[in-house]
């Protein structure tokens, strides 16, 4: 195992130097979105509180990261961080409604959903950042400003993202912390009857969960040099960050990434292809079927699935 | 502020919410019989929509008689995505149902976007055109049609609940689905039924709002995040609930529309959604906790 | 903690009353457990002894009255604290974590005095052996039987390394050679030194294990002692007689 991620992590390093640009775009979508789908995972897989409102610290980390950059001159590289952070403490705010007050299963996730639309219509009605227009980063190629004159730094920039997400998932995974996760997402009364504090647990979760998913605003803001209401504070990205980890397995470590190798490049290409002659909407009515059929089918999700084949295989 | 344009935003709030009752009644009546919440219902709605739109502009049928036909494609719909999907994850986890749903959704959102274009469409009809004057405040003709339309249906789904032995079926389900087994009803011909109903309200409140509010694909998502409100707010599962939360939650956005500014009015039920949630998750006429 | 042998230095509950609605479960109820002791609480179905067991774990609040453990008052703590102070419970429906194995099950009570993963594995290998159920370490929760989920159930909430342990009618549904294993079992925790608070159906069972026996009849408590004085006192008789007369007037 350690090794076979060694020898992954080697591969992807050395990629981008036969890959084309096409390619490599394709690629940087893999990993962000795996980024993404890994930081939910923390706290939609393991611990098992659906959130369908992740756009939310996507589009808070952005604005906030842009905003200081813009107007305060502040390099995204620290305006990340107090991305990460506003995020988190969103997070905190919506774990500590929801997890207080008891809301599961539908309940949480109208609550992550209702969070995720305020601030979209707050930030559409809101001149100061832009408004429906959104704000928009000039280029200057700058490294300092998070801005590449070269396709392959992103490539690194979005690889080192899913895996410091991974790591962060790995190091979980192996502590009581993430015992814990799991405990809580099969039963949360029996777990508190063994200790468990449940509730700080899944603060826990879900701002780490936030804080990640916040710094993976800033890499979209400064990737796509724009950002609007409807695109990062949208249901829209909200199910494309949740529907990787499912279809790769939530709740386990290869998950999120098994699932953006599988849906991002289909997504990328259907994208290119369809929309030539008219069929935008066609990649999404694959992800829609692929959802419907991962429910019936694989209800883990294919991560799990492929180890029992992979297991069988051998022996 | 102008006692007018308050009177103005009430009233405008109150008929709208004819149709936002129709959605929700649809939504809660599904959630009541099989404990799933259709992520798919907005979408569905939007298909409405766009039967009422392909029937007047091919067959020069006026929406205010078409939703009759909308109601029986949507039901068809209905049925049918019950007893190939839901019907197999009646039982899964609720994380399971919401995504199988929000996959129908994702389907039928982008198979409407494929068919019919990006951009908005309207469809005309001759009651649109006409207004009537109460005094300062003026009332459109068709949206005074409209909500006497879907309060009329919501009426008649609430007689053919308590009245027909297939109704009362439906609502023994919703109470206790065991009980309906044990008394032997077909539970599942049942849950299709209750499915396609639920879809007919949003087949029908589509057509029959499609004449005074311009839609799109993409418009489907929003739609089922309000019925969600309104169900939520009005007690999951209660069509009294769902009734008087869908004229509720519209007269609100109204006023929000005129205090705050017209793309704030959501703002008003998501607070008010939110609020709900926190202090009374059953709802204003739900039983029991959630 | 220090020894001491007087009644009601482990476990001290007082004037404990809780009330659903129209039905007063729970009524004045005062009983006592000195450390080490086996104490049985018994009851006809409806009596109010899951309750006092919700109350004195933490998940319910009492309407009124005094639980002091150790010493210390524990009401108004939630559950998890109340694990923490060394006060374990199982549960009269089993809820083992059905996609975790055997093993990580117990691990999740483990963690609870070891935050070290490792030593946490150790400890749930420990405890899984002590009851039993080592063959079956690395099997699913969910596919267990339920003598071996009710074996379990008490490995998780024993890993938690408690001085006080609830058992919730551990024995009900298993056959009688599950119940003289578990029997077993229940004595050899208690000769280990944990103190024992039993809900138990078993007649036979809880007269054998307990040290005293505290009766319970609509929320109150009837009778208290020795199980051989409890056996002949008339109002038990009576309670569970009464409860006979219902069921065959019922059918």
């Amino acid at each position: 195992m350690r090794w076979a991620a060694v020898i992954a992590i080697a591969v992807l390093l050395a990629l981008p130097a036969v890959l084309g640009s096409y390619a490599i775009t394709v690629f940087i979508f893999i990993f962000f979105y795996a980024f993404l789908g890994q930081a939910w995972n923390i706290i939609g897989g393991y611990a098992g509180q659906l959130s369908v409102g992740h756009a939310a610290f996507v589009g808070l980390g952005a604005y906030t990261s842009a905003m200081l950059s813009i107007h305060a001159g502040l390099t995204p590289w620290i305006g990340m961080l107090v991305g990460g952070v506003v995020s988190a403490a969103l997070g905190a705010l919506i774990g500590y409604l929801g997890f207080r007050f008891g809301l599961r299963g539908f309940y949480f996730v109208l609550l992550t959903v209702a969070f995720a639309e305020i601030f979209r219509i707050i930030a559409l009605n809101t001149d100061w950042v832009g408004g429906a227009q959104g704000l928009y980063i000039t280029f200057t190629g700058d490294p300092r400003q998070f801005q590449f004159q070269d396709n392959r730094v992103y490539y690194y920039v979005s690889l080192g993202l899913m895996l410091l997400a991974t790591g962060v998932v790995a190091w979980i995974e192996r502590h009581r912390f993430g015992a814990y996760l799991v405990a809580i997402r099969e039963d949360e009364n029996a777990c508190e009857a063994l200790g468990v504090d449940t509730f700080r647990y899944k603060m826990l979760a879900i701002v780490v969960s936030a804080f990640l998913t916040g710094i993976g605003g800033t890499f979209y803001a400064f990737y796509l040099f724009s950002l609007q209401p409807n695109s990062v504070f949208g249901i829209p990205l909200s199910v494309e960050i949740v529907i990787r980890p499912i279809v790769g397995g939530s709740g386990t470590i290869l998950g999120p990434i098994l699932g953006s190798f599988i849906l991002s490049p289909l997504a990328e290409l259907s994208r290119t292809y369809f929309s030539q002659g008219g069929w935008t909407g066609m990649h999404l009515i694959v992800y829609g079927a692929l959802l419907i059929g991962v429910v019936l089918f694989l209800p883990q999700g294919a991560y799990p699935a492929l180890r029992r084949l992979l297991l069988r295989v051998r022996g | 502020m102008d006692a007018a344009l308050i009177g103005q935003g009430l009233l405008s709030g109150l008929l709208f919410g004819g149709v936002y009752s129709l959605m929700a009644v649809g939504l809660t009546l599904i959630f009541g019989v099989m404990r799933v919440v259709n992520f798919a219902h907005g979408d569905m709605m939007v298909w409405g929509m766009y039967l009422a739109w392909m029937l007047a502009t091919r067959l020069g049928v006026d929406p205010y008689a078409g939703f009759v036909l909308c109601a029986g494609g949507l039901f068809v719909v209905g049925f049918v995505v019950q007893r190939t999907l839901v019907d197999r994850i009646v039982d899964a986890p609720h994380e399971m149902q919401i995504l199988l749903m929000l996959g129908v959704a994702l389907v039928l959102e982008n198979a409407a976007l494929v068919a019919f274009g990006p951009d908005p469409q309207r469809v005309r009809s001759a009651l649109t055109a006409s207004t009537l004057w109460l005094g300062p405040i003026f009332v459109d003709v068709g949206r005074l049609v409209t909500f006497g339309l879907a309060v009329l249906l919501t009426g008649a789904l609430y007689l053919f609940l308590a009245r027909t032995p297939l109704g009362r079926s439906v609502r023994a389900a919703a109470d206790n689905p065991y009980g309906a087994l044990v008394i032997g009803t077909d539970v599942r011909r049942v849950y299709a039924v209750a499915f396609g109903i639920g879809a007919a309200c949003v087949g029908a409140a589509g057509a029959l709002v499609s004449p005074i509010l311009p839609f799109q694909p993409a418009g489907g998502l929003s739609l089922s995040v309000a019925s969600f409100n309104i169900v939520i707010i009005g007690g999951m599962g209660s069509l009294l609930g769902a009734f008087v939360g869908g004229l509720l939650v519209s007269v609100a956005e109204s006023m929000g529309a005129v205090f705050l500014a017209p793309s704030m009015k959501e703002l008003v039920s998501f607070s008010l959604l939110i609020a709900i949630l926190l202090f009374r998750p059953a709802g204003l006429f739900g039983k029991g906790s959630a | 903690m220090a020894p001491d042998a007087r009644a009601g230095s482990l476990l001290d509950v007082r004037g404990l009353s809780k009330r659903f609605g129209g039905l007063q479960a729970v009524s004045d109820l005062s009983l006592a457990m000195a450390e080490g002791e086996m104490l049985g609480l018994i009851g006809p179905n409806g009596a109010g002894k899951t309750t006092v067991f919700n109350l004195v774990s933490g998940f319910l609040g009492p309407d009124k009255g005094e639980i002091r453990f150790g010493g210390r008052s524990i009401v108004g703590l939630k559950p998890h604290a109340i694990c923490r102070q060394g006060l374990a419970r199982t549960f009269q429906i089993v809820r083992p974590f059905p996609h975790l194995s055997v093993l990580d099950n117990v691990k999740v009570g483990a963690l609870t005095r070891h935050a070290n993963a490792r030593e946490a594995l150790e400890q749930a290998r420990a405890v899984v052996a002590r009851v039993g159920l080592a063959p079956k370490a690395a099997v699913a929760a969910g596919s267990l039987t339920l003598a071996d989920r009710k074996r379990l159930e008490m490995a998780r909430a024993l890993a938690t390394e408690p001085t006080l342990l609830l058992l919730d009618e551990v024995m009900a549904g298993l056959n009688a050679t599950e119940i003289e294993a578990i029997v077993r079992l229940i004595a050899g925790i208690n000769e280990s030194g944990v103190s024992i608070l039993l809900i138990e159906h078993n007649m036979r069972a809880v007269m054998a294990l307990s040290h005293r026996i505290v009766v319970l009849s609509f929320g109150e408590k009837i009778a208290e002692g020795p199980p051989s004085a409890v056996a002949s006192d008339a109002r038990v008789i009576e309670a569970y007689l009464g409860e006979e007369y219902v069921h065959t007037a019922q059918a």
